[in-house]
């Protein structure tokens, strides 16, 4: 059962997509992997608006002072386990605008990385190597949270008992 | 009934970017739309002060990766003001088939991503499709998918040889087809027409007024468009800008589908009038003085002031773009529309917050 769970999560999951100070070159490469040339809705990826609802963050640009908050509001609403996927040189070092007053620098100031692509912008086929490569960490990161997941349910059932 | 306030992003499923409005509402009818910018604000017009004016054409191609290389020629173009460099003629018209592929990718993408708002996804997968007809070409002829990285100080940096021009024309013959075929579903079905036809009029006047630029301006009835003014080779070719006179949301695509076209045939004349000649000329001296240079992007007309002082370094560096001038007749057209409306009247400028928030 635990490994069935953990088997179809990887299988299917579910990405959310965060623009952070983009310069919209990473964000309309991420768009095109969801269109016909590149597909990734063939390997059961799917594109959801809601951060409740994911499995995968991917994050592209800088993070400056402002978005830095609404980035890691969206961080914290995904459910365990997640894994967040770093795209274009400004998403892993700040890239050419790393100098900028207000440019905080790369996603892993603020939430913590899983994978990172490189390139400025990166090509479809570099983000979906990236995601891939997120899918593997994905699933340690499953194993580890549903060790012990029927344990911990058996401990609340019986904890609701004696109330 | 009372008002009830709506956020509307900065993480939202319809928007590519981070953009935030307070919404306003009375049962589903918005009453007024409050922007709040700033999220994707780098700061790098300051950044002109430790890169030099060489150097600098690398950032401002990233102040927006759907527009990037007129970002570099408007750039380019303010600085050879300032040094006085004459830029060889097939620079010019290669800059012209670079900047019209750009506009095409642009306008393909945004047709996707406006028949997604209002829920028509086959569509949208249709447009990206064409779409990368366009990205192949600009990753063959230019190295890189989205940053169109061609433009130097003085010139062009890659030229396209004569077998890349036949097979560009080749693919924009497929493409001009294959974006034919679409037209009827975009223009005639009856649903995408009650999505859009008569939702956020903006009357002649008002768009004036307001200072819109682009097709939210040319779809209101008025012919302006920076190509007008003839830079790059523009002046050398027959152009008429296109102009739609409803000033509703499907004016507005009606224009931008047929700007397609419009570019498209100027691919083809920049082709048939392409002079031989060098690609660039080595520029003199320093940037002394100040310049405003404009130069018509997808969304309108960009506005770049540079001004130099005699050194390596720009003394400053301002950028206005079309976004950013887009947002009051957005706000006009908001108030009165429904919920369900606004996501398609957002789109409807064409909104590119990276561009305007820089």
């Amino acid at each position: 059962m635990k490994s069935l769970i953990n088997k179809s999560r990887v299988k299917s999951p579910w990405l959310i997509h965060f623009d952070c100070g983009s310069c919209n070159g990473c964000d309309i490469e991420v768009l095109a992997c969801l269109t016909p040339v590149y597909d990734i809705e063939r390997f059961g990826i799917l594109n959801v608006g809601n951060p409740k609802h994911a499995d995968i963050l991917l994050v592209t640009g800088t993070v400056n002072h402002r978005n830095k908050k609404a980035l890691k509001n969206v961080y914290d609403q995904m459910p365990e386990p997640k894994v967040v996927v770093a795209i274009g040189a400004c998403g892993t070092t700040g890239g050419v605008f790393r100098e900028a007053y207000n440019v905080v620098g790369g996603v892993d100031k603020v939430i913590p990385v899983d994978a990172y692509v490189s390139g400025c912008a990166p090509k479809p086929e570099a983000i979906i190597d990236g995601v891939i490569i997120a899918l593997g960490k994905l699933a340690e990161k499953g194993k580890r949270v549903d060790q012990g997941i029927f344990e911990r349910l058996e401990q609340t059932q019986t904890n609701i008992k004696k109330r | 009934m009372a008002r009830t306030v709506l956020p509307f992003g900065p993480q939202h499923p319809v928007l590519p970017e981070p953009m935030h409005l307070t919404l306003a509402v009375e049962d589903e009818i918005v009453r007024e739309a409050i922007p709040k910018l700033g999220y994707v604000h780098r700061g790098l017009e300051k950044l002109a002060e430790i890169r030099d004016h060489t150097q600098m054409i690398q950032i401002v191609e990233r102040v927006c990766g759907i527009c990037s290389t007129l970002h570099a020629l408007c750039y380019c173009q303010g600085i050879e003001a300032l040094m006085n460099v004459e830029v060889p003629p097939r620079a010019r018209f290669l800059r012209v088939v670079w900047a019209e592929m750009h506009r095409i990718h642009s306008h393909l993408l945004w047709l996707g991503l406006f028949a997604d708002a209002f829920g028509f996804e086959s569509l949208f997968m249709q447009f990206w499709r064409i779409r990368e007809r366009i990205m192949d070409l600009q990753e063959a002829t230019s190295g890189n998918r989205v940053i169109v990285s061609v433009n130097l100080v003085g010139g062009v940096k890659r030229d396209i040889e004569p077998d890349t021009e036949r097979w560009i024309l080749d693919t924009l013959k497929i493409v001009e087809k294959e974006v034919l075929q679409l037209k009827s579903t975009i223009m005639d079905d009856f649903t995408v027409k009650r999505r859009t036809v008569g939702k956020g009029v903006l009357t002649q006047e008002r768009a004036y007024e307001l200072g819109a630029a682009g097709p939210t301006l040319r779809a209101s009835g008025i012919a302006q468009d920076m190509r007008q003014t003839g830079y790059a080779a523009y002046g050398e070719l027959d152009f008429t800008p296109v102009i739609e006179t409803d000033g509703d949301c499907y004016a507005r695509t009606v224009c931008r589908f047929n700007e397609i076209f419009q570019a498209i045939d100027l691919i083809r004349q920049a082709f048939a009038k392409l002079p031989q000649g060098e690609l660039a000329v080595k520029p003199k001296g320093l940037p002394n003085g100040e310049v405003v240079s404009r130069v018509e992007q997808p969304r309108g007309e960009v506005l770049y002031y540079l001004k130099g002082t005699g050194k390596k370094f720009l003394d400053r560096l301002r950028i206005r773009t079309p976004t950013f001038a887009n947002i009051p007749p957005l706000l006009e057209m908001l108030p009165g529309c429904d919920l369900a409306d606004v996501p398609v009247l957002i789109l409807t400028i064409d909104p590119c917050i990276s561009c305007t928030e820089r």
